[in-house]
């Protein structure tokens, strides 16, 4: 190797041009493990029906089209409910009300939450102290059991179902905020940007919430399961939502009694309501995987 | 495998203990896989030191793995041949890997405060894999590990054990490390740079601890280092890496003397930049009896004066918790001073971050030791340079572009690195960035932490020279904060002595560094490595004869 002067011996290794977003996720896709992708098209189906219910399905939301608790049949595949109304209609509109409600509420839980937690986590302090405490006394009482108080006190609209739920959840969002957010804010280019005389929201936006933002993409699909279970458990207790919006947890309860003469339909909002958490789960679970940073050889 | 095999006639020097031919390592990323090591033949006999130098990125903590016959996640051996005393650890199994590593091959890593488990006392793992193999019992475990800090000069050999990691020091550590992989006698030792991480007055110690034991028990050692002078005191042979190839090897004093390639002549050459010291006439920062403390307990600062003068250097240098970044922090605001005053351009600073005007804000511009997290990594080097000549220049748009890729220009990279994030960068890369973005405030002031000590010996020569010719061109002043005297050689004009949150000395860097030195900084000046291989044998030598009196040391 004599005959090698430096500068010339070896070309140092050459940077790669980065890909664009949309390759990278592809690539990302194609590698996805089966679960993944089984979550995937689950996902992608609800959402389709729920956008287009007024399209698919074959009857009017709450209308009484046949007699009360008709077997399956070629006019209604999947019977009729309690009052004479399409089952399979129900169930569609169902998609559509029970995963909109829980999006929402989601989404308001983690701008309450996550504002909240990266807020604390640069203030610290009286404030951090203040804020935990309090979340700690909400997060000590059993939420299904606050929910269905307050929702007794305020009256179970649309409205207090979502700002109820989304309240009580933010708090365990705020609390996976505040602690990843912890570690970040520490960092040296945080420290730079406050040297650099950057605002609050600067910081908080640009400086330390990309750098979170993995951990809380996956925590904001298992919150939406929860959620999800939390809106239905309601309904099926009476507090939910309420009649006639379809939603799938009252549907449960209201055709409970069909399951002892053998007739399973009740069990099929249930099981829309399974396949929905599994199916997101394993989108969660890829997600996660892909961003611990573990590789699939160790 | 017992212990009496590992007696006397087993490891007399001499025999072929490791050898490797044609090593070839690769390592993926995004699916690639692309080389790291490109064909490295290595011998190593019993008892023999060889040392691994290179730049980073050179392989070298690859192929010091590979001797183990471990590739890291995401790197494979594709081929070549690794024999470990009559055993070929390309083809072994992992159980017979497993029962060699620990017992008869041992590691020592650069970071020892990261490697040992916290939530053990250091004594529990020192012994775990002797006791564990069944080489001894656990009481003669625990005597001979005993035995061992004795013998590398830890400080109360009979109790140290008993505390858990965080309650030593980091040259402690490193020692107990060192005892660790030393406990079942092993035939081989990895050393990952065991002194990168610390001060030079603890590096001292550590190598001579080091060089101590491995020479008593005849232990063959892989020293990796990047640092030319260590491995010059460490080393009976030294071997060059470069892009994962070899460049050369020769016994240590034929290669300090007679260096053949010119990639090794120009790693010699790296510690002779020097220039010469130039008074300041106009102040531009001065820092007037300053006293400074965390909470309401421990003084860090204890009136503190330095006075930096415009288009000049000051270089701050002190062991770790001698108070040079708390300095820095009390200049930029982020900690405001209990006492005393900060004047910047005649006028008094305001103590608090908060209080401070964007103005003197720009002019007063920060680089960091570690720019890996001195750089939001979802930032690209658009906006990690744009945002502060947007910021406090009002640039936008095609404005700002431009003023960024001049920028860029100015420290020595070109557009294509416009939109790259930090993770697509080299370290050397990396910290002209921050230099850029220091830039872009046009400050009067950048206050440079370590800005070089992560950074291996060309790195960091380029990224000096960089700082002078900015310097040259623009007549900002640096504060330099520094552990290293060869880099305040090259840069300072003026040096600032701390220890223990006072100022030792301070002066133009002729006369500071001219004997006679007050007692601290002659212990810091002489505990600088030469690159003469019998440099520490003097300076022990010269120690044990006469002890430098009046200071305490924390981690004697």
């Amino acid at each position: 190797m004599s005959a090698e002067t430096p500068g010339m011996a070896v070309e140092p290794p050459i940077v790669r041009r980065r890909r664009g977003f949309r390759s990278r996720a592809w690539r990302g896709l194609k590698k996805a493990p089966p679960t993944a992708w089984f979550g995937l098209i689950v996902v992608f189906l609800y959402v389709f029906v729920a956008l287009f219910a007024s399209w698919i399905a074959p009857f009017p939301e709450s209308e009484a089209t046949g007699a009360a608790f008709e077997p399956w049949s070629s006019e209604h595949l999947l019977g009729t409910d309690q009052l004479g109304r399409d089952m399979l209609t129900r169930m569609i509109y169902g998609a559509r009300n029970t995963i909109g409600i829980a999006f929402a509420t989601t989404i308001l839980a983690f701008l309450i939450g996550g504002i909240l937690g990266i807020l604390v986590s640069i203030m610290r302090g009286w404030a951090d102290q203040f804020v935990s405490r309090g979340v700690d006394v909400v997060m000590a009482i059993p939420a299904l059991i606050f929910a269905l108080m307050l929702l007794s006190i305020v009256g179970p609209s649309t409205t207090n179902i979502i700002l109820i739920i989304a309240i009580l959840d933010s708090t365990r969002v705020y609390r996976l905020t505040r602690s990843v957010a912890m570690n970040v804010v520490v960092m040296d280019y945080v420290e730079s940007a406050r040297l650099r005389g950057e605002g609050l929201g600067w910081i908080m936006g640009r400086e330390i919430l990309p750098n979170i933002l993995p951990p809380l993409v996956a925590e904001f699909g298992l919150r939406f399961c929860f959620v999800f279970l939390t809106i239905s458990a309601l309904s099926f207790l009476g507090l939910g939502i309420q009649p006639p919006t379809a939603d799938w947890g009252s549907m449960v309860r209201e055709n409970a009694t069909l399951i002892s003469y053998g007739d399973i339909t009740p069990l099929l909002p249930a099981g829309a309501i399974a396949l929905l958490t599994v199916a997101v789960n394993f989108v969660v679970d890829w997600f996660l995987h892909k961003t611990s940073g573990l590789r699939d050889d160790d | 495998m017992t212990t009496d095999q590992k007696t006397a006639p087993a490891r007399a020097k001499g025999e072929t203990l490791l050898e490797i031919r044609n090593l070839q390592i690769e390592g993926q990323s995004d699916d690639v896989w692309h080389p790291i090591v490109r064909g490295v033949d290595l011998t190593l006999h019993r008892g023999e030191v060889l040392g691994l130098i290179g730049e980073s990125g050179a392989g070298k903590s690859t192929i010091g793995l590979a001797a183990m016959g471990y590739a890291r996640p995401g790197c494979r051996i594709s081929s070549g041949s690794i024999v470990f005393d009559g055993i070929d650890l390309m083809k072994a199994d992992l159980e017979i890997k497993r029962k060699l590593w620990g017992s008869r091959i041992a590691y020592v890593a650069q970071s020892a405060a990261a490697a040992f488990n916290p939530a053990h006392p250091i004594l529990e793992q020192t012994i775990e894999t002797g006791v564990r193999e069944g080489m001894r019992n656990r009481a003669e475990a625990i005597a001979d590990a005993k035995q061992l800090y004795g013998r590398l000069r830890l400080p109360d050999p009979d109790k140290i054990g008993y505390r858990y990691p965080h309650q030593v020091s980091g040259g402690q550590l490193q020692r107990a490390m060192t005892a660790m992989a030393m406990a079942c006698r092993p035939d081989l030792i990895v050393f990952d740079e065991p002194t990168t991480a610390l001060d030079v007055t603890t590096q001292v110690e550590v190598l001579a601890a080091i060089r101590d034991i491995v020479e008593q028990f005849h232990t063959a050692a892989i020293y990796i280092t990047h640092d030319l002078a260590v491995v010059a005191q460490m080393a009976d042979r030294i071997k060059v890496l470069r892009y994962g190839k070899e460049v050369e090897q020769a016994p240590t004093r034929e290669m300090l003397t007679h260096p053949k390639e010119d990639y090794t002549k120009s790693l010699w050459a790296v510690r002779e930049l020097e220039n010469p010291p130039r008074a300041g006439k106009e102040i531009i920062l001065s820092i007037d009896h300053v006293t400074a403390s965390y909470g309401n307990s421990v003084t860090v600062l204890d009136d503190v004066t330095v006075k930096v003068p415009r288009g000049r250097t000051v270089a701050v240098v002190g062991e770790s918790g001698s108070g040079k970044s708390t300095l820095a922090r009390v200049i930029t605001g982020l900690l405001p001073p209990s006492k005393g005053q900060v004047t910047f351009e005649g006028k008094p600073l305001p103590p608090a971050l908060k209080q401070r005007t964007k103005d003197s804000l720009r002019r007063i511009q920060m680089i960091y030791q570690m720019a890996d997290t001195a750089m939001n990594p979802r930032h690209r080097v658009s906006d990690l340079i744009g945002r502060p000549a947007e910021l406090y220049l009002g640039l936008k748009g095609r404005a700002r572009e431009k003023r960024v890729i001049e920028l860029l220009n100015l420290i020595e990279l070109d557009e294509s690195f416009y939109d790259r994030l930090p993770a697509e960068l080299s370290g050397g890369q990396k910290q002209r960035v921050c230099i850029a973005r220091a830039l872009a405030a046009e400050p009067d002031l950048i206050i440079c932490d370590e800005v070089t000590s992560a950074l291996d010996q060309i790195v960091q020569e380029g990224i000096l020279k960089l700082l002078l010719r900015l310097q040259s061109e623009l007549n900002v002043s640096y504060l330099f904060i520094t552990h290293d005297i060869a880099t305040v050689r090259a840069i300072a004009d003026e040096i600032v002595v701390m220890y223990q949150g006072k100022v030792v000395q301070q002066g133009l860097k002729n006369e500071v560094l001219q004997p006679p030195h007050p007692a601290y900084t002659e212990l810091l000046l002489s505990s600088v490595p030469e690159m003469d291989p019998d440099w520490l044998n003097n300076l022990l030598a010269k120690r044990a004869a006469k002890p430098i009196s009046g200071i305490k040391r924390a981690d004697a």
